[in-house]
């Protein structure tokens, strides 16, 4: 499917990726392939085991079954900094910046893989280390320009209003230069203006900086307007992968999110085809239609749907 | 050509982000425009260690008042400002593991033990049977000696760090301490016994030992002044490794591992290298304080002294270099301050035998402080002088 978007051997290739902890199946047979430049939206209803796979990829997590591949090789058992070296970055649900840091400081920390000088060299403050902390500081200041966080630039990040850190975090995977950016719900808990900012910033990482990403967003209207491909997992298992217009059709994606109509939802399984406004048999309860996009207000839904 | 020649010293010069004046490319103006003394025209202006014109006179001032002092003060203040001295590199090597690395280690005392001991045996009488010594006084050979062993012992200890955290490596390092003081009490051979003791290291400098007087200065001048020299020394190499990637590296460890590791950070190797340096800068300064001292009682490297050395970060302000020596030279000055008091506290007793006295006063003394300054002003005196220069920075606006 959408063959297109992928230029190139893939990025990553997850295949038949199983974690548990004790007698929980936190993610269950996941596979997904991410190419160059691409945009890759992991979608689910809370608990699904989005953040898991990011923990997998990161090296965090060290799943029982399956194999990761990134830029054709296994990191699967590498420890995090060492997978991070490779060129891959990552943004926290909840924020995880160094609060007593500066913004400075934090983006410096971002290419703490780079750095190349030891202990010696720092403790002189000389050739090598000097040149090294200036370029980086160039190089940071780079992103600091692309995010727009001059004004923010020697403040403690503890200090700073929640979507600025947002950005802090963001630029602080940017700083260590990536091959692939996982973000861990990159609006969640901002407003709408913050909102349009970071997706102004995600298609800029995207179309200037040509840095592909993987991205856990539960703002629908962002993941489906950005995303070039979207996979939908639900309680750990992958329900379907595919371009947000298919995906938002797709009557499992559906009853994941909305639960399942029990006067209905058998019926349309059965007939296997995705329901579309003209053809769907409504019913009156069922508050969805097919080509209507699954929206913010779907968890609330959902468990009203499970309740009746 | 000079102006065209400065920017190369600055990478960013051609990147839009580079904190040149104008946008035009104007290599020519590279210098800073007049009138605007405070104006930054490269990273590395930016990045230096006393960037701002504040920054130098202070510390000038502080460098000229620090060299007059042997002159206007008497001997025994003297001893009391290089012992404090000595007590700020050790501080300082708290602070980098403690405050920077946030890994608490009650396990300082140690390293300050296991510092002394190497260096007076490197310096020790050959001719003495009773205890090791290998008469080599030059100085820079014992110190280097007393730091790389006890750093060897850092490095040894840091898996404990890697595996514990928290409270519970706290109680760790301080089984150190007692396994530590257990050793320094029966190794006679090492430490000359318990009730014996042994000499210290001899400050030997080419052929002129600092710590015997000298046709101008007397003994304590001369230890004051070795001792400027090396707190400077120490502390520049300090700040250094607290500004590079390396401290910024033990930040990250402290404020959250996790994130630390998976934005590339080995924090493992930061660390191990954390405490690797504290071992140094303990060993040094064990080393160092008994050269003054003369004479090494096994049964100093007690947890209370590992304490004294929480008291200086706590009370001079963690995760700072400065406040490491503020907080060395509080504590290091406080029982003189307190040993004048029954002078205008008439209940305090200075005799130890009458309750309260003074040495009672003084131990109370540290507690309290640690407590007030934890609560009121958690970055401690360091703290205290960022609010004074803000405050002046402002005036007479009140913000």
């Amino acid at each position: 499917m959408s063959a297109d978007q992928q230029t190139g051997a893939p990025l990553v290739e997850v295949e038949g990726v199983t974690l548990r902890f004790k007698g929980v199946t936190a993610i269950n047979q996941v596979s997904f392939t991410v190419g160059q430049r691409e945009l890759f939206a992991v979608i689910g209803p809370n608990g699904a085991g989005k953040t898991s796979i990011f923990n997998v990829l990161s090296g965090v997590y060290r799943p029982q079954e399956g194999s990761v591949r990134f830029l054709g090789e296994d990191v699967l058992g590498q420890r995090p900094h060492a997978i991070a070296a490779r060129g891959m970055a990552r943004t926290f649900q909840n924020i995880e910046l160094f609060e007593n840091l500066t913004v400075i400081d934090n983006l410096m920390l971002g290419r703490a893989h780079r750095v190349r000088y030891g202990v010696l060299s720092a403790a002189l403050w000389f050739g090598r280390a000097r040149n090294s902390e200036l370029t980086d500081r160039a190089a940071v200041e780079d992103i600091v320009d692309f995010l727009e966080l001059a004004s923010y630039r020697g403040m403690p990040v503890g200090l700073l209003p929640y979507g600025i850190q947002k950005r802090v975090e963001l630029g602080r995977a940017l700083a260590m230069e990536p091959k692939l950016l996982l973000l861990d719900e990159p609006v969640a808990g901002m407003n709408l203006e913050e909102t349009e900012d970071m997706a102004r910033f995600i298609l800029d990482i995207r179309d200037e900086l040509e840095i592909s990403m993987i991205m856990i967003e539960h703002d629908m209207g962002l993941v489906m307007d950005l995303a070039d491909r979207i996979m939908v997992v639900d309680f750990g298992v992958p329900i379907t992968t595919g371009v947000p217009a298919d995906v938002q059709r797709n009557p499992d994606v559906i009853r994941a999110y909305l639960g399942q109509d029990h006067d209905t939802g058998g019926r349309r399984s059965a007939g296997g085809s995705p329901p579309t406004t003209g053809t769907s048999p409504t019913t009156g309860t069922s508050p969805t239609t097919g080509t209507e996009p699954v929206g913010t207000g779907a968890t609330a839904a959902r468990t009203t749907g499970e309740t009746t | 050509m000079t102006a065209t020649q400065r920017p190369v010293r600055d990478p960013a010069a051609g990147t839009p982000a580079a904190a040149a004046p104008s946008a035009t490319p104007a290599p020519a103006r590279a210098r800073r425009p007049r009138g605007r003394p405070a104006m930054y025209t490269g990273y590395a202006q930016n990045m230096a260690l006393l960037n701002t014109g504040g920054k130098k006179a202070g510390v000038l001032v502080l460098f000229v008042v620090a060299l007059l002092l042997p002159f206007l003060l008497q001997d025994d203040l003297l001893r009391l400002l290089a012992t404090g001295a000595v007590l700020a590199i050790g501080a300082i090597g708290l602070n980098l593991v403690t405050g920077y690395a946030g890994q608490v280690s009650l396990g300082h005392a140690v390293f300050l033990g296991i510092g002394a001991y190497t260096a007076s045996v490197v310096s020790g009488d050959p001719e003495d049977e009773s205890v090791y010594g290998f008469g080599i006084t030059f100085l820079p050979v014992w110190l280097l000696a007393a730091g790389l062993v006890a750093a060897l012992v850092g490095a040894i200890v840091s898996p404990l760090a890697t595996r514990l955290r928290g409270l519970y490596l706290a109680i760790v390092t301080l089984g150190l301490v007692f396994i530590g003081e257990h050793v320094f009490r029966e190794w006679d051979a090492l430490t000359g016994g318990v009730g014996v003791g042994r000499e210290g290291p001899t400050p030997e400098l080419f052929g002129f030992d600092v710590g015997t007087r000298s046709e101008f200065f007397s003994a304590d001048q001369q230890l004051y002044l070795l001792m400027l020299v090396m707190l400077v020394l120490f502390a520049l190499v300090g700040r250094n490794i607290a500004r590079s990637a390396v401290g910024r590296n033990f930040a990250a460890v402290r404020d959250r591992d996790i994130a630390a590791e998976v934005t590339g950070v080995d924090v493992r190797k930061a660390k191990r290298l954390a405490f690797v340096i504290s071992g140094f800068y303990g060993g040094c300064a064990g080393a160092l304080l008994y050269s003054i001292n003369g004479y090494i009682d096994p049964g100093s490297f007690n947890v209370l002294l590992s304490v004294q050395f929480i008291a200086m970060i706590l009370i001079g302000g963690a995760a700072t270099i400065s406040g490491s020596i503020m907080g060395a030279f509080f504590v290091a000055l406080l029982p003189r301050l307190t040993r004048e008091l029954p002078e205008y506290l008439p209940f305090l007793s200075s005799s130890p035998t009458e309750t309260p006295n003074v040495f009672q006063f003084e131990t109370f003394l540290y507690g309290i402080l640690i407590v007030l300054f934890l609560i009121l002003e958690p970055r401690g005196l360091f703290g205290l002088w960022v609010r004074a220069r803000n405050y002046w920075k402002a005036w007479p606006f009140s913000y």
